[in-house]
């Protein structure tokens, strides 16, 4: 809200005279950032979208589409009036339109014309008061915004030592607060002669806390007995409500206050029942004060609801209606109505952990407050400005499906926004992430120290970092982006804070993209790699490791053409998956596998023990029949012990290797063959069909050039 | 063409103008740009369109620039002007339009004659 020091201050000059906003601008250019309106319209569209960037307001009074007391009044409408001062400037000094001008809420007046001097000094001067009192403004509600918590944080305190001695969970104060919050605005609501102003509700709220502080006086073995209680414990056990009520009594000083009222109303009568059979008093109907019926209410329904050391939890629709019933004892029937018709809310919002919501509730009591006091209407507007930036912030969070987190070095924690804190199955605000089992649990350790460094080896200038991980939400593996920024101190030199970022599910999209990228890079009739992604593979890998042996197999299949002839191509299409299958099984997890055309396939492997007997168990594994077809395979082998290791030297021996074969140049019966360097003086001829290896000859054509 | 020769020209108050504003450049540079104020001619334009409204915003303008300026003579004509105006058409107005025609033009003419000095 304060502007740093080195932040020049803005103004608005709205008259319609070019030269009059030009002769302005020249006297105050040198030390003010100048915006400029020439009429009435366009003015208040400045204030309104520049809103309190804006230090001063320079406003004629004459000008077209809009004139100057049109401003000020929407300046009122819009409570702009209260944060920024108007100066009038205008040659009317009509007493009846300085009036009006003084009354719309302007400052001050300039008359022309204009003398630099005089200009300047007012300007300054109305500068310098608005800041002033808007630094007071602010100290103020900072104080009463601390206090208030402070004074939350005692009250909760107190009385969460009695409920552990109680062994209650210690959100028994929690549910009950909420509860009486909720009870009371459906009462407000109803209009049936309850009327509850926001800050009544906020202290009766608060007092609801101490109902029980009169049990830090009961023995524990009465408190915590887990059977019945004897008639005299019992009586004791009463005594609770009259205890707390002597002890506010016995308050020195703030007897007067209406949260000691309140709580002693609270302490003293909130096991009173509306048809007087209740305990101290035996007040009847509205002899009970309502603050009284209210938490009386809101104690039992969680009393049922909770564990307790004599009974079990009881479900939230057999609990509301036990207190219909009256099981319970009686209470105000138009409190029975409000209990029955929250019923759906009160299931899900009292259990929650509303401490976002506590400090909610703290501010609006606090504006509420403060739109009691005229003189710190000002207040008012920044308040409601930051609470509409909250619901903002919330409400485009939720719809964003982000986890939105937030990570500072001191304290040492990561705060998450309620959805992403949901999400994870997260507390909002977990301490020291980086040795959470939670934390390091949802990722790999390594990932979340890698976004760690790459944070902290960012600069104040560039600080933001992008970062593909896999996330465990709800026990299941999901690929997140998550884009952070660091936050670095103004120090010199700088010091890392922290960092706010959000991560957003991307797995569907990534997983559509490795589909894709699966797709483009496999054969679709058997799924093995095609022969450019397989090429691309085996030569990532020969390069990664030059000196290791490596053969490569080409083979195809015999009387192929035949086959397809006499069976149908369907059947040649079965014959070449099956294949496809079987050559899948019968090579190793390392090895490279891909149909490089028609029933051509290729074989890349790594070998430690002789060649020889691998490729001779392959072939038997990939040879036998097949239907009435009986599978008989050529194979071309090279190894890069023989021919070096660039791919397209490797293939082309491989094809030459098969060549051979082909022309039934070796051996009969020899159905697989290793490269030579004999065969590299044959006429070179390949045996793969030039239609069917688009590659190859792709390869030519490059090496032609 | 001194500026001070030139406000005698144009009947205006140069001691006046240089106090307030603090500066013969600033001076110097405002009176150079009345001549593009588009005041009088916006003036000109809703009278001979009966929109009296707007006459009456350009006779204001017109006079607050004056007297920003310091140009006495055609502050003095254009103020009546104005008032003339302010409540609609007045059977005032066109006479008192033709003494603002003339102070104008004499008003323009040593604005010109001063910037001729200065270019020559």
């Amino acid at each position: 809200m304060e502007k740093p020091e080195n932040q020049r201050s803005k103004i608005l000059i709205a008259d319609d005279s070019e030269m009059n906003r030009a002769i302005l601008a020249d006297m105050l250019g040198d030390e003010y950032d100048i915006v400029e309106a020439e009429n009435g319209v366009e003015a208040v569209s400045v204030i309104g979208s520049q809103g309190t960037e804006l230090s001063l307001i320079l406003l004629d009074i004459v000008m077209p589409e809009m004139d100057g007391f049109g401003v000020l009044t929407a300046m009122n409408q819009n409570h702009w009036i209260e944060d920024i001062p108007v100066i009038m400037i205008s040659a009317e000094s009509g007493v009846a339109q300085v009036e009006r001008a003084y009354e719309l809420g302007a400052t001050d007046f300039i008359t022309r014309p204009f003398d630099a001097l005089i200009v300047h000094k007012r300007v300054v001067n109305t500068i310098l008061l608005y800041a002033k009192q808007k630094r007071l403004m602010n100290l103020v509600v900072s104080q009463m915004f601390e206090r208030e918590q402070q004074s939350n944080m005692m009250i909760e305190i107190l009385s969460h030592i009695v409920e552990f001695r109680n062994s209650e969970s210690g959100l028994h104060v929690r549910h009950v607060r909420n509860l009486t919050v909720l009870l009371l605005e459906q009462l407000d609501r109803k209009n049936c002669g309850y009327h509850f102003s926001q800050t009544d509700i906020s202290t009766i709220a608060t007092a609801s806390a101490m109902h029980d502080i009169g049990k830090i006086s009961i023995p524990e073995e009465i408190l915590n007995k887990p059977g019945k209680l004897t008639m005299e414990e019992f009586e004791i056990m009463k005594t609770h409500t009259t205890v707390g009520a002597e002890m506010l009594e016995k308050l020195p000083d703030y007897r007067d206050k209406p949260l000691v009222q309140i709580s002693h109303q609270i302490c003293h009568w909130h096991h009173e029942r509306y048809d007087g059979r209740g305990y101290p008093d035996g007040l009847k109907g509205d002899e009970i004060p309502i603050s009284a019926q209210t938490v009386a209410l809101a104690d039992v329904y969680d009393a049922l609801t909770s564990d307790r050391v004599y009974k079990k939890a009881i479900p939230h629709e057999e609990a509301i209606q036990m207190i219909l019933d009256g099981q319970c004892g009686a209470f105000n029937p138009l409190l029975l109505e409000c209990l029955s018709e929250l019923s759906e809310v009160i299931q899900k919002e009292v259990s929650q952990d509303m401490a976002t919501e506590d400090s909610r509730q703290n501010a609006l009591s606090i504006t509420a407050e403060i739109l009691q006091h005229e003189n710190l209407s000002v207040s008012k507007r920044t308040l409601q400005l930051w609470e509409h930036e909250r619901v903002k912030h919330d409400f485009f969070a939720a719809l964003s499906d982000e986890i939105q987190f937030e990570f500072t070095m001191s304290p040492l924690q990561v705060t998450f926004s309620a959805f992403g804190a949901k999400k994870l199955g997260f507390p909002e605000v977990i301490k020291d992430p980086l040795h959470d089992p939670g934390v390091l649990s949802m990722s790999k350790p390594e990932a979340v120290m890698r976004l760690s460094d790459m944070l902290r080896s960012t600069s104040p200038g560039q600080p933001v970092v992008t970062c593909d991980c896999l996330l465990n939400v709800n026990g299941e593996e999901r690929w997140h982006r998550i884009v952070a920024r660091a936050t670095w101190s103004a120090d010199e030199p700088p010091r890392y804070m922290g960092a706010i970022g959000k991560a957003t599910d991307i797995h569907d999209d990534r997983m559509k993209l490795d589909d894709l990228e699966r797709q483009a890079s496999s054969d679709s009739l058997t799924g093995l790699l095609n022969h450019t992604s397989a090429k691309k593979q085996i030569e990532v890998r020969l390069n990664e490791r030059p000196h290791g042996r490596y053969a490569l197999v080409i083979f195809d299949l015999d009387l192929f053409k035949h086959a397809n002839d006499t069976y149908g191509h369907l059947f040649g299409d079965e014959l070449l998956k099956y294949l496809a299958d079987k050559l899948r099984k019968s090579i190793r997890g390392g090895d490279i596998v891909a149909r490089v055309g028609g029933d051509e396939f290729l074989i890349f492997m790594e070998y430690k023990n002789p060649l020889e007997p691998i490729i001779r168990r392959i072939y038997n594994s990939l040879c036998g029949p097949f239907g009435d077809f009986t599978i008989s395979l050529s194979m071309g082998v090279a190894k890069t012990e023989d021919v070096g290791i660039r791919y397209s030297d490797l293939f082309n021996a491989a094809d030459q290797a098969l060549y051979t074969i082909k022309r039934g140049q070796r051996g009969k019966g020899a159905k697989y063959v290793f490269y030579n360097e004999s065969m590299a003086d044959e006429e070179t001829q390949s045996a793969i069909s030039p239609i069917d290896s688009g590659l190859q000859k792709a390869e030519k054509g490059d090496e032609d050039k | 063409m001194t500026l001070q020769e030139c406000y005698a020209a144009l009947g205006g108050d140069y001691e006046s103008v240089t106090g307030r504003l603090r500066s013969e450049r600033l001076v110097q540079k405002f009176v150079l740009k009345f001549l593009e104020d588009g005041s009088y001619d916006l003036l000109c334009r809703s009278m001979e369109g009966e929109d009296y409204g707007e006459a009456f915003r350009a006779a204001h303008t017109l006079k607050g620039v004056c007297q920003n300026l310091s140009f006495t003579r055609l502050y003095q004509s254009s103020a009546p002007l104005c008032e003339a105006l302010r409540d609609g058409f007045h059977p005032e107005a066109p006479a008192l339009k033709e003494q603002v025609d003339a102070d104008y033009r004499q008003t323009a003419d040593a604005i010109r004659a001063y910037q001729a000095g200065l270019e020559a």
